[in-house]
This record gives structure tokens, C-alpha cells and sequence, in this order.
């Protein structure tokens, strides 16, 4: 379970963040939702060590994040952050297999390799491997950023909207393939922008608004049309397909 | 690796042309072999040093396009140099024993360097176009404050400033070498050590952060060698701003490897060989008629051009 207890968090003297708590569960799929500059992606940051914590405690499976070495953390979580230009020339093989230097540190063993074609594999990037990240497209390169954080085989995966760039048969399919990690033992927290993967997939929802958490829990008891409206400001519909929620809110 | 091998036997050739083209027989013979041999090895500290410091920089920095010069550390140097025939005197400042000098001047240089860049690089450039202009502006403060000192120094003092901050490749101070190689030897080796850990850092802030590499540690460490490695080169030919920018280009264009492991070794051997080479153009093919950096701003810009052009170099 991650734990978050007391989070504030300011960028210059704009508060982002109002004394978070909240659990999110071991074994689930969590998704937080929220409007544009909610703060969901400054909470995944601070959760993932990308931004030094200013208040408030996070504890991973109980161990502090703040006490614990970031060698440690980077075998227990992988964190993808939203995507900013590579300067060197690297293939995707390449890119992928860096997942993997959490584990080898430089030494790669026939284990590191065969993990890094797995996970090309499932990301369909197998013919692409030698490809250069710079010649390849934004949706490509997402799924090998992907691919890479996925690679790392940590048990605890942190994704900032993993949804960006992705057309829709690629974006089902990642969100299957987060479901089908969750039912290998695994847990995902990820930010999701578009709220209907969320309600189809997500088996935790945390619903942010102006750095506060509005709402918490299953599907079912987040994504009603009451919450969601106010949530975002506009009146949203809130249908039902196959027993999940199905929000509409672009008609 | 075949160009790996291809550039060290072009180095080999070189050298070799370098040591025994022309060499007269009789007795002169050993006191030209010694003083080519001291030029050689010279010309092979600051290509060296150029070379990995700005592979490590553009690393650090994630851009292609910016040096250790551009960012203002040789005027650092430079300004250092001032400060200390300012507060010394010239007897004061031609008396320090070199060891000393030169020693307390990289270690100062390395903190300034962490301090300045380390703070201006070590969250992940988040604006890389705030970075480069405040680097630029650093730079340009180093400068006009040499400049500034230089003015209020007395004539004598100031002549001795003046001397060291031209580039000059055919003045490489002899007695700077043995300090200036073993420097060089250390950073080299400890870049070499930091080099699979450079690979991460090259992925930028959050992925490397996210595969548990110590992202601000590197960034200072890596820094602290750039700052070692430019102090070396300065102190030996003077400021150089083109050349650095010259050799990380074109190691990237032939290497076309992101691992910095080769990256390194590359750049090292890459400065060496187009410095020697230039200047043996300079010396014995256009008898000193031109300058060195119009030789290898020609040939090595004529090239760097063509790989921009061919895509090799982003």
C-alpha cells in the first residue's frame, strides 16, 4: 500500500497540493482523474521521487520514500513521467533495455535480455527494436517508454497519463495489459485524462480537484453523475455498459 | 569498432608523421625529437580534455548544441587567473610553485563550477532556453569582470594577464604538462567510471531518477570533471570556443552509440587527432601561414557540415 499523509506541496507560491491523505491499495489498478491542474500529476511525482517532498510523509509498503535509497525504490517502483525529448541516439531495443539497469547496473545478464524482448513483444515494438526513438512516431515512442517501465518488473508501476499519443486500439490494449499486470500481482496507480478508460478499467478511482482529493473508492461510487459534475465544472451524463459506469460528456 | 580502429591508427600515423617528418640528422636530432614530443603530447592534453569535457557536458546539459565554453567556464578560468596576479602581484603569482597553483586553481574552479552550473543544471533543465541564456549571461559577467580587473591592474600586471588568454597553439607551457597530464589521466579514468551511469543520466531527469540513479550527484560529479578537464585546456593553449563543439559533434556523428563507454575513449582520440593533425598542416604544409584554429574551423567545420547534412549529427 502507498500511504500519503500531510502532502502540501507549492511551486513558487502557487499551492498545487492541500494536506493529502490517502491510501491507495496493493494489488489494484488506481486511477486518478481530475480537470486540468487538479495536481494529480504533482501527486504522482512527489509519490515517485521526482520532486523533493516539501510536507507531508509517503510510505511505500511502509518504508518512508524519503528514507529509503533511491536504489532500493527503483526495484520496488517504476515511475514514467510525461515525455520531454531524448538528446542521444538510442534504439527502442536499446531504450527498453535500460529498464532493465535497476537489476544489472551496466552488466546485463541473458535474464535482462530476455526481459527486454518480452517486453518489446508486448508492446508490439518487436520489428521496431533497431529503430532510432527519433525516427519512430509519438505513439511508438510512448509504447517503448512503456515498454522500458514495464521492463523494470517492479511491483508497484506509476504512470502519468501512459494514454497520451496512443490511438484507441493501442490505448485498450495497454489498459488490458495494466489489468492483466494487477492480476499478476502487480499495482498501478496511473493519471488517465479521458475519465471512461478509468471507469472501464480502474478498480480504485482517487478524484482530485484544485490540489484536494474530492472523492475515493470503487468505480461505482465515484463515477456517478453528482460527483463527476461537479468534478469537472460541467454537466456529465453517467450511462452503463457491461456493469461499469460509462460517462458521457462529449455530447 | 572498425572505427575505432580506423581513427587510433589515423592517430598512430599522425603522431608518427608528427615525431619524424623532416627530421635532420646529426646531433640536433634529439633536442627536435624532445621538443616535438613535448608539443605532441601538449596538443594530446588539450584534445583530450576538450573532448570528454564537452561529450560530458552536452550530457549533462541534454543539448547538442552547447560547451563548457559557450557556457562561460573558460572565462572562470580565465577571470581566476586574473584575480590571482590581482591580489599576488606579478612576483607573488610567477613564484607559486606550479603543483600549487594549478591545483588549488582546478579545485577552486570544480567547486565554482558544482556551485554555478550545479545549481542551474541539476533539476533536470527543466528550461533549457532560461539554462543557455543564464549560462550565456554567466559567461559574458566572467568576462567583462576580467576585463574590468584587467584595467585597473598596473600595465606590468596586466602584460602578464594578456599573455594567457589568447589561444595559442604553438605556446604550450612545458612545465604545465606533468600536472596538466596527470589531471587529465584522473578525470579521464573517472569519467570512464561514471560512463555507464552517464548513459542514465542521458535519458533524462525523470527516467534516470525513476531507474534509481543519484540524478544530482552525477550531474555534480560530471560537472566537476568538465570543470577539471576545461582548467587543464585553458591553462596549457588558452580559450578555445569552437573546437569543443567541433569534436563532441563529430564523436556523435561517427559513433552514433549512446553508450558513453565509447563515447569517451572516442571524443578523447578524436580532439587529439584533428589538433595534431591541423597543426602539422599549419606548421609544415602552409608554413605557418594561416592560424591552427582557421585550419581546423575550415577542414573540421567543412565536415561537421557534411554529417549535419547527411542527418548524423541532430
Amino acid at each position: 500500500m502507498i500511504r500519503v499523509t500531510g502532502l502540501s506541496h507549492r511551486i513558487g507560491r502557487t499551492p498545487i497540493l492541500h494536506e493529502i491523505r490517502t491510501d491507495l491499495p496493493k494489488g489494484k489498478l488506481t486511477a486518478l482523474i481530475g480537470p486540468n491542474g487538479a495536481g494529480k500529476s504533482t501527486l504522482l511525482r512527489l509519490i515517485g521521487r521526482l520532486e523533493p517532498l516539501q510536507s507531508g510523509r509517503v510510505t511505500l509498503d511502509g518504508a518512508d520514500i524519503a528514507a529509503t535509497p533511491t536504489e532500493t525504490l527503483a526495484l520496488q517502483m517504476a515511475i514514467l513521467g510525461q515525455q520531454t525529448a531524448i538528446a542521444s541516439r538510442l534504439r527502442l531495443r536499446e531504450l527498453v533495455g535500460f529498464g532493465r539497469w535497476p537489476r544489472h547496473r551496466g552488466r546485463p545478464t541473458p535474464t535482462d535480455k530476455d526481459a527486454v524482448t518480452d517486453a518489446l513483444r508486448a508492446f508490439a515494438l518487436t520489428d521496431l527494436g533497431d529503430r532510432f526513438l527519433d525516427e519512430v512516431s509519438g505513439g511508438q515512442a510512448q509504447r517503448a517508454y512503456l515498454a522500458m517501465t514495464v521492463a523494470q518488473d517492479t511491483d508497484w508501476l506509476l504512470l502519468d497519463e501512459p494514454l497520451n499519443n496512443l490511438d484507441m486500439a493501442h490505448a485498450r490494449s495497454l489498459m488490458a495489459r495494466l489489468a492483466g499486470l494487477v492480476a499478476g500481482g502487480k499495482s498501478v496507480v496511473t493519471v488517465i485524462h479521458e475519465v471512461n478508460y478509468a471507469a472501464a478499467w480502474a478498480d480504485h478511482i482517487v478524484a482530485m480537484k484544485q490540489g484536494r482529493i474530492v472523492a475515493e473508492g470503487p468505480p461505482k461510487a465515484v463515477l456517478n453523475e453528482a460527483t463527476l459534475s461537479d468534478l469537472y465544472d460541467t454537466p456529465v451524463t453517467v450511462s452503463s455498459h457491461n456493469g461499469r459506469p460509462l460517462v458521457l460528456h462529449h455530447v | 569498432m572498425a572505427k575505432g580502429a580506423l581513427i587510433t591508427v589515423l592517430l598512430g600515423l599522425t603522431a608518427t608523421v608528427w615525431m619524424f617528418h623532416g627530421l635532420p640528422d646529426g646531433n640536433g636530432r634529439a633536442f627536435i625529437l624532445g621538443l616535438r614530443a613535448e608539443r605532441l603530447a601538449g596538443l594530446a592534453l588539450v584534445g583530450i580534455s576538450t573532448g570528454i569535457a564537452t561529450v560530458l557536458f552536452q550530457t549533462v546539459a541534454a543539448n547538442r548544441v552547447l560547451t563548457p565554453q559557450i557556457m562561460g567556464f573558460d572565462s572562470l578560468y580565465m577571470l581566476l587567473q586574473t584575480l590571482l596576479v590581482a591580489s599576488l602581484g606579478i612576483t607573488g603569482f610567477v613564484s607559486l610553485p606550479i603543483w600549487t597553483k594549478f591545483g588549488g586553481e582546478v579545485a577552486v574552479m570544480a567547486v565554482l563550477a558544482c556551485l554555478l552550473f550545479g545549481t542551474l543544471l541539476g533539476q533536470g533543465v527543466r528550461d533549457i532556453p532560461r539554462t543557455i541564456l543564464t549560462g550565456v549571461i554567466l559567461g559574458v559577467m566572467f568576462r567583462s569582470a576580467n576585463a574590468f580587473i584587467g584595467r585597473v591592474l598596473d600595465p606590468n600586471e596586466y602584460a602578464v594577464v594578456q599573455q594567457s588568454s589568447f589561444a595559442s597553439f604553438s605556446r604550450v607551457d612545458a612545465a604545465l604538462l606533468p600536472v596538466a597530464g596527470g589531471l587529465t589521466l584522473i578525470a579521464g579514468l573517472a569519467a570512464m567510471r561514471l560512463a555507464e551511469r552517464l548513459d542514465v543520466l542521458a535519458l533524462g531527469r525523470d527516467a534516470a531518477v525513476s531507474l534509481g540513479l543519484r540524478h544530482g550527484r552525477v550531474v555534480l560529479a560530471a560537472l566537476a570533471l568538465v570543470a577539471v578537464l576545461i582548467s587543464v585546456s585553458t591553462a596549457l593553449v588558452g580559450p578555445i570556443t569552437f573546437f569543443g563543439l567541433l569534436v563532441a559533434g563529430l564523436t556523435h556523428g561517427l559513433i552514433r552509440s549512446p553508450r558513453h563507454a565509447a563515447l569517451i575513449p572516442a571524443s578523447a582520440a578524436i580532439g587529439t587527432l584533428i589538433l595534431i593533425a591541423g597543426q602539422l598542416v599549419f606548421e609544415r604544409a602552409l608554413g605557418q601561414a594561416a592560424f591552427l584554429s582557421v585550419v581546423i574551423e575550415f577542414a573540421g567545420g567543412l565536415f561537421f557540415l557534411f554529417l549535419l547534412v547527411k542527418g548524423r549529427i541532430r
